[in-house]
C-alpha cells in the first residue's frame, strides 16, 4: 500500500505538468532560460530519464542512498534518501529532519488539547442538549471551525505576544532549544491549532454521543442499575470513540503532513513551512521529499487506524 | 538591474506588495486590520504615537539623501525578511534583493556607487581601481586591481580569482539559476565548457578573459555591447577562489572577499554574518562596514514581520518589497516618519498579443488604450502612493528611454477613458462594435486578477468583451511564456509584471520587445512583437559605448511602441518600506531597484 | 356498572388512591405521557395491575399499544439519561415490594434496578455492548451490586451462563456478543438479568427476534428459572401464543389502555373483548385445524395523540354499532368484571358478547 501511495504522489507530482504541457526543468528555470541553462537543469535533476526509472531511483534511494551527478561533482545522498535539493545543495532528508520535530511537537501538543477540550465539550453538549451550555457551547464551535487559522493566530499573537507580552515567540525553533522555549514558542499554535479542531471534535463528539446513547445497549446498562457516570463513559463514550479515532488518525496523518497555516502564521520551520518554502523557491525536490512525506504519515496514520479498530472494537478482529 | 520580479517566478507572492487582491487575500488582510487595530488600541495609550511620529528622520526622509549619516562602528543589524536568498553563492542568484546583500561579502570589479537615489546607477570601482579602459572599436574591457585585496583566509585576491568565479558561470549543469550575460556577450556559441570539464592545469581555459598579472584583467568581446560593465557589476561577476570553490556546495558556505564573512547559514532559516578580519579598509572606498555583526532572520508570516520590526525587534526587510496592508496601515498612523514611499523599477503591463485576432490590427490595439481606466486600475493597485503612479511609457522613469511621451493622452486626462476616441479606433479596425478576447492574470499575484476585472469592465463600455483567465503565476513561463499555448487558448492580452536585471534599456527591455527573444517557452516578447525597426535599435543602443547615444535610441523605441500600441504599461509601482529608527546611513538606491543599499547601513548601538 | 372497588382481586383491579398495597408488585393508574412537537402522545393512559411473587403476567398487545412503555416505566428508565429530550410525564403509581418508585430517590431505583427488578431486551445483539465480552458485561451487572472482586465476579457469570444452558461456560464467558448465535444471546441476556436474583424480572419480547426452534428453549427456560427463582415475571408480547404456555394472567393493552385481563385460560377460552377475538384470530395454533384462515385484525392501531373518541377500539371493530345511541364512538367503556377476576372493557352486553363470541368467533378459530 505505501508503495502505491508513493507511485501515486510521484505520478501526479511529474504528470500533471506534464500532461498540462509544461516542462518541469523550465519552471524550475525561470528567469534565466537559454536552452543551455534548461539543459543543464534537466540533466541535474534527472528529468532526462523516463519516468519510471526516476520512480524507482527515488524508491531505491530511500532504503539504500542514492548518487547524484551533480553536474560535474558526484554527490551522494546518504540513506534514508528522500531526494536531492539543489537549491541548498542538501539531502532533503537534511530538511525533513530538522522539520519533523517541530510539526511532531506540534502535533503532538495539538492534539491532546483538541481531544481533551473538543470530545469533553461534546459530551457535555449532548448531555445537556438544547441547553444555554449546548448552544454556546456549539456555536463558539461553529466560530472554531469557521474562522481561519491566520486569523486566530494573528489575533491571538496580536494580544498575547504583542499587546501583552505574556509569551515570547522563537524565531526558527531548532532542537538546540531548550524545552521552556519549544513550550513557550508552540503554546499559541497548540491552542489555536487546536481550537479550530476541537470545535470539529465537539461537533462530531457530539453527534456521535446522542447518537450512542440512543442504543439499545445503553438502555440495557442502565438497567442493570449501572451509575449514569459509568453508563456515559464507559459504555457511551467507548462507543463514541470510534468514529472520533478514524476521524482523529486522519487528522493526525494530515498534520504530520505539516500544519501550512499554523506553521506559516507562527513561523514554526516544520514540514508544512518546509513546502511552502520550497514552493516559493521552485525547489522540486524537497516539494516531492516533502509532499511523498505527508503521503506516506497519511498511509501510515491509516493503517494504525486500521489496527486500532480492531482494538476497539472486537468485531472487525481478524478470525 | 535587478530583480526577480518577473513572470513566472512562483516567488512573486512574497515579493511584490500585499494588496488589495483577491478575496483570500482581503480576508487576510481584513484580518490583520483587525489585529493591528486590536494592538495598537491597547498598546498605545496616551499621546504616546505622536511622540513616536516625532523620533523617525521623516516621511519618505531616504529618497535622494542619507538618513542618520554616521561612522559610527559596532552593532548589530537585524534583518528580517519572507523569503530566504535564492542563492549565496555569487554565480547562481538572481534575486534583486540578494545581489543588494551579497556585497557584505562579495566584491566585483564594478559596482554600484554607494550614493543615494538616481546617483547609485553609476558604475564605479570596486576590485578594480574605477571603470573599465574600454578600447575604441569597444571589444576590450582592460581592469587594474586594487592594492591589498585579501580573502577571508587572508590570502591575496587575484585576478585569476576573478577569471575562476566568472568561468564558473560557463558549468550550466552545476552553477545554475544566476544569469547568463557574460557568458552570451563574451562567449555566444557556448565553446568553453566551464572550469569543471577544463582540461588546462590551472583551469582557466576561457579564451576571452586574460589575466596577464595577478593585478590585471582583460575582457575580449567578439562584439561591442555597451552594457558589459552593467554584467561585471553583477554578483556573476565575482571572484572565486578555487581551491575554495565547492562547486554546487558553495552556496553553503561562500568564502568571503568583502568586510564580513558567514559565521552561520542555515537556509530558509537564518544567516549570521560576521566581521571579517582580513579585510583590509584600504582596499575598499565604497564600504564603510559599520555593524560587528549582521543577521537575517527569515521568518513566514508577512504581517507578524510588519508588526515586530514596528515593534524595533528588527531594523529592515531583507526583501524589500514593501510593506503588508495592516503593516501600512498601522506605520502611516503611527510611524509615518520612519517609512519611505519607494518608487520601485517595476512595470505593470498588459501585453497585447499580436497573433490573436483582432488585435493583430493596431487599430484595435489602440482602442484598448483609449478604453483602459489607468486610474481605476491605479485603485485596484492600491493607489498613487502605495500601488503606484500610472504609467505613460513603456520604460520606467529610473530607465533611460523613459520619456513624457504620450500619445494616448493618459496623463493628461488623468488616466481616465476616452471612449469616443476609442469607438472611432474600433471603427478603424473594422470592428465598430466591438469584439472578444481573454486576458489572463496571475492568481498568485496579489490584486492582479483584482486589475483584470476591472480592466474588463472598463473595455466592455466601448464592447470589447474580455473574458478574464486567471492562471497560475507559477507556471507562467511555460503558459503565457509559450506561443503556442497562447495560441492554443486564445489568449489577446496578458496582464503581468516587469523589472529590469540592470539599469539600462537593454537590462530591462530586449526580453520584453526583441523579436529574437521569443522564445518556445519562458517568453517574455509576451505581445510577440515582431519589429525589424525594433529589432536593430536594440542592436545599435546596445553595441554603443556612449550612454547619450544608447538613450536616444531607447527613446526612439518608446515611440515606436507606444504609437503601433504593441504593449500597454499600467503602473510604476512604488511601496512603503520600513525604515528602523536604529539605522544609520539609510538611503534607496536607484541601482537596487529603490531598495536601500544594505551595504552602507549602520546602527545606532 | 359494576363496582370499580372490588376487593380480594390478585391480578388487574383498578385501584388508586390506598394505602401501601400487600401485593408483590402494584401499578395504580399509571400514565406515561410524552411531550412531542405533534402533541402530546399518552403510551399509557391509566394503568392498574398486580403481581404475586412466583406468578407471571403477560402484557400483550400491538406495538404502540404501550406495553414497552409500560415495562421501561417500571424500570424508571423513562427518567434515567433521557438528556436534553422532553421529560416524559408519569403519573400515577408503582408499588415494588411495599417501596413507591416514582416518588422514590432516582439513585434508590437505580439501585434496585438490576437487583430487586431486572429486564431482558427484545434484541440480545444490539441491547448488549459490542465491544465488552458477555463475561465482562455480566461481571459488571453483578458488581454493580455486590461488593466483590472481579474474580468471584466472573465465577458467578460461568455459573449464570451454566445455569442458562450455555456450553462451555469457562470458554464463551470470554466471547464477545457478535460471536454468540441468536438464541445463545439470549440465554446469555437472562443470564446477565438474573445474575442479582431479581425478584421481578420483565422479559419483553424476549422471544421476538429469535428463530422459532430456538424460541421455545428460550420460553422453556424463563419458566424452568421462574420456577427455581420464585421471581414474578411479566412477559412483555405482541404474541399471545408466547404467553399461552407461560403466563397465570393476561392483559391485553389497546391504545395505552387496558382493554381485557384475567386469568390466562379466560382470556384465551373466554375472551370478551372483540380486540382479543382479534388477536386470537389472528394466532398460529397447534390445535386449529385451518390453518390457513388467519384473520387479521383489520385497521392500524390508533394515534396515541389523537385516542379515537368513544372506545379507542371502535374504528377497528367490526361490532361497534351494536350498542345503541352510538355510545361506542362517545363515551370509553370502563373496565367490567365479566367473570370471575376477568374484565373487559366493552360497550356490548354480556349476553351480546357471550353468543358472538360463541356463534360468530370460536368455531373458525
Amino acid at each position: 500500500m505505501v508503495l502505491v501511495v508513493l507511485l501515486a504522489t510521484f505520478t501526479v507530482f511529474y504528470m500533471l505538468p506534464k500532461w498540462a504541457g509544461q516542462d518541469i526543468a523550465v519552471l524550475f528555470a525561470g528567469k534565466a532560460t537559454g536552452a543551455e541553462q534548461v539543459e543543464g537543469i534537466r540533466t541535474k535533476l534527472g528529468l532526462d530519464d523516463p519516468l519510471f526509472i526516476q520512480f524507482w531511483d527515488f524508491v531505491k534511494g530511500i532504503p539504500l542512498g542514492r548518487t547524484y551527478a551533480n553536474g560535474s561533482d558526484v554527490t551522494r545522498c546518504p540513506a534514508p534518501c528522500f531526494g536531492y535539493s539543489f537549491v541548498t545543495e542538501e539531502p532533503v532528508w537534511n530538511t525533513l529532519k530538522e522539520a519533523l520535530p517541530v510539526t511532531a511537537a506540534l502535533a503532538a501538543g495539538a492534539c491532546v488539547l483538541w481531544l481533551v477540550a473538543g470530545v469533553s465539550t461534546g459530551v457535555v453538549s449532548a448531555l445537556k442538549r438544547g441547553s444555554v451550555w449546548d448552544r454556546v457551547a456549539m456555536i463558539g464551535a461553529l466560530g472554531g471551525v469557521s474562522l481561519p487559522i491566520f486569523f486566530t493566530g494573528m489575533v491571538a499573537m496580536g494580544i498575547f505576544v504583542h499587546s501583552l507580552g505574556w509569551v515570547h515567540i522563537s524565531d526558527n525553533l531548532s532542537t538546540d532549544d531548550s524545552v521552556g522555549v519549544w513550550f513557550e514558542t508552540l503554546l499559541l499554535p497548540w491552542i489555536v491549532l487546536a481550537l479550530l479542531n476541537a470545535a470539529m471534535y465537539a461537533r462530531l463528539t457530539r453527534a456521535t454521543m446522542l447518537d450512542v446513547l440512543g442504543e439499545d445497549y445503553i438502555r440495557t446498562a442502565r438497567a442493570k442499575g449501572v451509575a449514569e457516570r459509568a453508563v456515559i463513559t464507559r459504555h457511551a463514550l467507548r462507543s463514541a470513540m470510534t468514529p472520533i479515532l478514524t476521524v482523529f488518525g486522519l487528522d493526525i496523518g494530515v498534520l504530520l503532513g505539516g500544519a501550512v497555516l499554523t506553521e506559516s502564521t507562527f513561523n514554526l520551520p516544520g514540514l508544512g513551512l518546509a513546502a511552502v518554502q520550497a514552493i516559493s523557491s521552485k525547489d522540486l525536490p524537497v516539494i516531492l521529499g516533502v509532499t511523498l512525506f505527508a503521503a506516506l504519515a497519511i498511509a501510515v496514520a491509516n493503517l494504525v487506524v486500521d489496527l486500532l479498530y480492531a482494538v476497539i472494537d472486537p468485531r472487525v478482529r481478524l478470525g | 538591474m535587478v530583480l526577480r520580479h518577473r513572470p513566472g517566478t512562483a516567488n512573486l507572492g512574497g515579493y511584490e506588495k500585499m494588496p488589495t487582491g483577491s478575496p483570500k487575500r482581503r480576508l487576510a488582510a481584513g484580518a490583520a486590520l483587525v489585529v493591528a487595530a486590536l494592538v495598537t488600541t491597547t498598546a498605545c495609550g496616551g499621546g504616546d504615537g505622536d511622540d513616536k511620529s516625532e523620533k523617525g528622520a521623516g516621511y519618505n526622509a531616504a529618497l535622494n539623501k542619507v538618513v542618520n549619516a554616521s561612522a559610527k562602528k559596532g552593532g548589530t543589524l537585524k534583518f528580517v525578511g519572507k523569503q530566504d536568498f535564492d542563492s549565496l553563492d555569487p554565480q547562481r542568484t538572481y534575486y534583486g534583493m540578494t545581489w543588494d546583500f551579497m556585497r557584505f561579502f562579495t566584491r566585483t570589479l564594478v559596482t554600484y556607487d554607494t550614493k543615494p537615489g538616481a546617483a547609485s546607477n553609476k558604475l564605479v570601482g570596486d576590485l578594480a581601481t574605477g571603470p573599465g579602459e574600454v578600447s575604441a572599436d569597444g571589444k576590450t574591457y582592460t581592469y587594474k586591481l586594487r592594492d591589498d585585496l585579501t580573502w577571508e583566509d587572508g590570502s591575496a585576491l587575484t585576478s585569476k580569482d576573478i577569471k575562476y568565479g566568472i568561468e564558473r558561470i560557463w558549468a550550466t549543469d552545476t552553477i545554475t539559476g544566476g544569469p547568463a550575460y557574460i557568458k552570451q556577450t563574451l562567449d555566444p556559441k557556448g565553446e568553453y565548457k566551464g572550469p569543471y570539464k577544463d582540461k588546462s592545469a590551472d583551469k582557466l581555459g576561457l579564451k576571452a578573459i586574460e589575466t596577464p598579472d595577478d593585478k590585471t584583467i582583460v575582457f575580449k568581446l567578439p562584439k561591442p555591447n555597451g552594457d558589459f560593465e552593467q554584467f561585471l557589476a553583477m554578483p556573476t561577476g565575482a571572484p572565486v577562489k578555487q581551491s575554495k570553490d565547492t562547486g554546487a556546495k558553495y552556496t553553503q558556505q561562500p568564502f568571503s572577499s568583502g568586510p564580513y564573512k558567514i559565521q552561520s547559514h542555515k537556509a530558509n532559516k537564518s544567516l549570521v554574518l560576521v566581521r571579517n578580519t582580513a579585510w583590509k579598509k584600504s582596499s575598499d572606498p565604497l564600504r564603510p562596514a559599520l555593524p560587528d555583526k549582521i543577521t537575517v532572520t527569515i521568518s513566514a508570516n508577512l504581517e507578524e514581520n510588519d508588526k515586530r520590526l514596528m515593534e524595533g525587534d528588527y531594523d529592515i526587510d531583507v526583501n524589500g518589497t514593501g510593506m503588508t496592508q495592516s503593516g501600512r496601515v498601522s506605520a502611516v498612523e503611527d510611524h509615518r516618519s520612519d517609512i519611505d514611499n519607494i518608487q520601485t523599477s517595476f512595470v505593470r503591463y498588459v501585453a497585447l498579443v499580436h497573433t490573436a485576432k483582432p488585435l493583430d490590427n493596431v487599430n484595435c490595439r489602440k482602442a484598448v488604450f483609449y478604453a483602459t481606466d489607468f486610474a481605476g486600475l491605479q485603485q485596484t493597485r492600491g493607489g498613487a502612493v502605495a500601488g503606484g503612479d500610472i504609467a505613460n511609457s513603456v520604460f520606467p522613469k529610473t530607465i533611460p528611454g523613459y520619456t513624457d511621451y504620450d500619445p494616448y493622452g493618459v496623463l493628461a486626462r488623468k488616466g481616465k477613458p476616452d471612449l469616443a476616441k476609442a469607438k472611432e479606433s474600433l471603427k478603424e479596425c473594422g470592428k465598430p462594435s466591438g469584439f472578444s478576447t481573454k486576458l489572463t492574470a496571475r492568481t498568485n499575484n496579489p490584486g492582479e486578477v483584482d486589475a483584470a476585472e476591472a480592466l474588463q469592465e472598463q473595455l466592455g463600455k466601448v464592447g470589447i468583451k474580455v473574458e478574464v483567465d486567471p492562471i497560475d503565476g507559477a507556471q507562467s513561463s511555460s503558459i503565457t511564456g509559450s506561443p503556442k499555448v497562447v495560441k492554443e487558448r486564445g489568449y489577446g492580452m496578458t496582464m503581468s509584471g516587469w523589472g529590469p536585471d540592470f539599469p539600462t534599456g537593454q537590462g530591462y527591455a530586449q526580453p520584453l520587445f526583441d523579436s529574437r527573444f521569443i522564445f518556445e517557452n519562458g517568453n517574455y516578447n509576451e505581445s510577440q512583437i515582431k519589429d525589424k525597426s525594433v529589432d536593430q535599435l536594440f542592436d545599435d543602443a546596445i553595441a554603443s559605448t556612449d550612454p547619450a547615444k544608447s538613450k536616444a535610441l531607447y527613446e526612439d523605441m518608446n515611440k515606436r511602441l507606444l504609437d503601433n500600441a504593441d504593449w500597454m504599461p499600467f503602473i510604476y509601482e512604488k511601496n512603503i518600506s520600513w525604515r528602523g529608527p536604529r539605522l544609520t546611513n539609510v538611503y534607496s538606491s536607484a541601482a537596487y531597484n529603490g531598495r536601500y543599499d544594505y551595504v552602507s547601513l549602520g546602527v545606532v548601538k | 356498572m359494576t363496582d370499580l372497588h372490588k376487593t380480594g382481586a390478585a391480578v388487574g383491579e383498578p385501584v388508586s388512591g390506598r394505602p401501601a398495597p400487600t401485593a408483590f408488585l402494584e401499578v395504580r393508574d399509571l400514565k406515561v405521557h410524552f411531550p412531542t412537537d405533534d402533541g402530546l402522545v399518552k403510551s399509557v393512559d391509566g394503568l392498574s395491575f398486580q403481581l404475586e411473587k412466583g406468578k407471571t403476567l403477560g402484557i400483550v398487545g400491538e406495538s404502540g399499544s404501550g406495553k414497552s412503555v409500560t415495562s421501561l416505566g417500571i424500570m424508571g428508565l423513562h427518567t434515567a439519561g433521557q438528556y436534553g429530550k422532553k421529560k416524559a410525564q408519569i403519573s400515577g403509581e408503582i408499588w415494588l415490594d411495599g417501596t413507591e418508585l416514582l416518588t422514590a430517590d432516582p439513585d434508590a431505583v437505580r439501585k434496585l434496578r438490576g437487583r430487586e427488578m431486572a429486564m431482558i431486551f427484545q434484541d440480545p445483539l444490539s441491547s448488549l455492548h459490542p465491544y465488552y465480552t458477555i463475561g465482562q458485561q455480566i461481571v459488571e451487572a453483578y458488581r454493580v451490586h455486590h461488593d466483590v472482586d472481579k474474580k468471584t465476579a466472573k465465577r458467578r457469570a460461568v455459573e449464570m451462563l451454566d445455569r442458562v444452558g450455555i456450553p462451555q461456560p469457562d470458554k464463551r464467558v470470554n466471547s464477545y456478543p457478535h460471536e454468540f448465535s441468536g438464541g445463545m444471546r439470549q440465554r446469555a441476556m437472562i443470564a446477565m438479568s438474573l445474575v442479582n436474583n431479581p425478584e421481578l424480572l420483565i422479559a419483553d419480547e424476549p422471544t421476538t427476534a429469535l428463530d422459532v426452534t430456538v424460541q421455545a428453549q428460550i420460553l422453556d427456560l424463563i419458566r424452568d428459572l421462574q420456577k427455581e427463582f420464585g421471581s414474578a415475571v411479566i412477559v412483555i408480547t405482541h404474541d399471545l401464543g408466547v404467553v399461552a404456555e407461560l403466563a397465570d394472567d393476561i392483559l391485553v393493552m389497546y391504545g395505552g389502555r387496558c382493554v381485557e385481563r384475567g386469568p390466562a385460560e379466560k382470556v384465551f377460552y373466554e375472551p370478551r373483548h372483540p380486540y382479543t377475538w382479534g388477536l386470537l384470530g389472528s394466532m398460529p395454533r397447534l390445535d386449529r385445524e385451518q390453518q390457513d384462515r388467519l384473520i387479521p385484525v383489520k385497521g392500524s392501531p390508533p394515534s396515541l395523540i389523537n385516542v379515537p373518541a368513544g372506545c379507542a377500539f371502535n374504528p377497528r371493530c367490526p361490532y361497534a354499532d351494536i350498542p345503541k345511541d352510538n355510545v361506542t364512538r362517545t363515551v370509553r367503556p370502563e373496565l367490567t368484571e365479566v367473570g370471575g377476576r376477568h374484565w373487559a372493557a366493552c360497550h356490548m352486553t354480556q349476553e351480546q358478547r357471550e353468543r358472538i363470541w360463541t356463534e360468530e368467533i370460536a368455531p373458525k378459530l
